[in-house]
């Protein structure tokens, strides 16, 4: 069976130098939630890049819900981008944006009327704890609270994957449970979580979450279980 | 929630700087009011040369020099009848006397003018395809009128003509050289605004956005800079235009005087910031789309 995810013998590299990424293979089943976890220039974030379509790979073989995008072509790579949400260890908020206008981004983006992008904003502005700060520029946000406007931004759309750089690394303890607990949520309702971090006791504060393993650029899979998921992570409501 | 240009008000804010923001309103500015100037010469020469080949392109005259005023006055009657006989004369008029006294006072005094032998001048206006046939018209009214020299006017006129014609082209060249100018600024501009705005551009695309949807932000921008810059560009040249046409008007004189610029050349001049605009539109979208391109 065909995860929401797959990857066959990827590998990436950036210009003529050695490869970032080797023989990467797995399959990641829809409604699952993962940690990548590894070491710094284990090739973490490069492999997130090959997930949300920023890069394609040297070789190899990913598939995107079910179809091939190492080959898609350009005009069809923004309906997959759409249905993935990206949290950025930058953030890469757009400065000149309020908040608000941050957030609001994907839907108008995905061309949402104006009148139906107010609720929605500001429900989830009020999630984040961000309700005062709608109509402030990302420049007069905190880390954190900028990191809190790139997530709300993320899953403002409820997108089918998501997918966050290092997303609790500017926040307080426990404002990062809060995320975790609305990615959790987002899980609970269908989306498939990557979430890269450095920090393992966040693994334990999900339940149902696996592990992916980077290091020196392969996918430490000693099981098989990242490329032949068993069962009860192939259906996380049966796990549930 | 407002929409122009097919995107909404808060779509706009995507990319931040205001209205006439940098130099390249400006530099449009200038470029329009060069090019209406050079367009407003051409058409005013366009105009000058119409009106000269209208006047005396198809006019010839004949003048019939004897010393002998019976002889004059017998060969100036032969050679009008002629004329009339003539296949393509479209007119003929004698010169009267006092017209032809009129003309020749300024330079020669009023005394001595009823003693001297004038010749007789007669004006011919020809139908256009008559044009070609002047030489069979002069052997014509030789073998009846002998003291007849036929004077055509397209002959001294052709220099002139040839001369406004080459101007002619000279404005339309520096009309499309400007042209291609501004088009160049544009693509120019446009791959700055794309330099600055990249980390915009990139996540834009990473969340959905589609190249036209990029695209349509900078060419709505652009599109604006550039009507205002056609705007301003054509208000000015159209002032200087105004203030040559009074000053050619003072001088006087019939040749200059008709260097001038007709209502329906208006319509063009007005027309020039307009096509620059869309020409610009054109420039921004094409460029932006074929820089997206090489993004993945």
């Amino acid at each position: 069976m065909g995860g929401i995810v797959q990857f066959e013998n990827v590998g990436l590299r950036y210009g003529t130098g050695a490869e970032t990424l080797s023989d990467v293979s797995f399959n990641l089943a829809a409604g699952s939630f993962y940690f990548l976890t590894g070491p710094s220039g284990a090739g973490k974030t490069s492999l997130l890049k090959l997930l949300y379509l920023a890069q394609r790979p040297s070789r190899g073989l990913i598939r995107l819900f079910g179809e091939d995008v190492v080959t898609l072509p350009r005009a069809r790579m923004p309906g997959f981008r759409r249905r993935i949400g990206v949290v950025f260890q930058d953030f890469r908020l757009i400065p000149y944006l309020s908040a608000f206008d941050n957030v609001a981004l994907p839907l108008r983006v995905a061309g949402m009327d104006e009148r139906e992008i107010e609720t929605p904003v500001n429900e989830m502005l009020a999630w984040v704890g961000l309700s005062a700060r709608a109509s402030a520029r990302p420049a007069t946000l905190s880390g954190g609270e900028q990191q809190r406007v790139a997530i709300a931004r993320a899953v403002i759309n409820r997108p089918e994957i998501l997918v966050a750089d290092e997303p609790t690394g500017n926040v307080d303890p426990e404002m990062a449970g809060r995320l975790l607990y609305l990615f959790d949520a987002l899980n609970k309702l269908g989306t498939t979580i990557i979430v890269a971090t450095h920090d393992v006791h966040l693994l334990s504060r999900v339940s149902n979450a696996r592990m992916m393993r980077l290091d020196r650029g392969r996918i430490a899979d000693p099981t098989g279980a990242l490329l032949h998921p068993p069962e009860a992570a192939k259906s996380p409501e049966a796990a549930r | 929630m407002s929409r122009f240009g097919g995107i909404s008000a808060a779509e706009r804010r995507l990319l931040p700087e205001g209205r006439a923001a940098g130099p390249m309103p400006w530099v449009i500015a200038i470029m329009t009011f060069l090019m209406v100037l050079a367009a407003a010469g051409g058409l005013g020469l366009r105009h000058s040369a119409a009106a000269l080949s209208a006047q005396l392109a198809d006019r010839i005259t004949i003048q019939i020099v004897d010393a002998n005023a019976a002889t004059r006055e017998r060969q100036a009657r032969a050679a009008i009848a002629e004329l009339h006989r003539l296949a393509g004369v479209r007119a003929v008029r004698r010169v009267a006397a006092p017209e032809m006294r009129a003309l020749l006072e300024p330079w020669l005094g009023r005394a001595g003018l009823d003693e001297l032998p004038l010749p007789v001048l007669i004006d011919v206006d020809l139908a256009p395809a008559a044009r070609r046939s002047v030489a069979a018209i002069e052997a014509a009214i030789t073998a009846v009128a002998p003291a007849a020299r036929i004077d055509d006017h397209a002959q001294w006129l052709a220099p002139l003509t040839g001369l406004i014609g080459s101007l002619k082209w000279l404005a339309l060249a520096l009309v499309l050289m400007m042209s291609a100018a501004t088009g160049f600024t544009v693509v120019l501009a446009a791959r700055a605004a794309l330099n600055t705005h990249r980390a915009t551009i990139d996540v834009m695309h990473l969340l959905g956005a589609t190249d036209i949807q990029i695209a349509r932000l900078f060419q709505r921008r652009i599109a604006l800079d550039a009507l205002f810059g056609g705007f301003v560009g054509f208000s000015a040249a159209a002032l200087v235009i105004l203030l040559l046409g009074q000053r050619i008007g003072g001088v006087g004189s019939d040749l200059i005087g008709s260097v001038a610029l007709p209502g329906s050349s208006w319509g063009m001049l007005v027309a020039l910031p307009i096509a620059g605009a869309l020409l610009a539109t054109v420039a921004a979208r094409l460029t932006v789309l074929n820089a997206l391109r090489r993004i993945l």
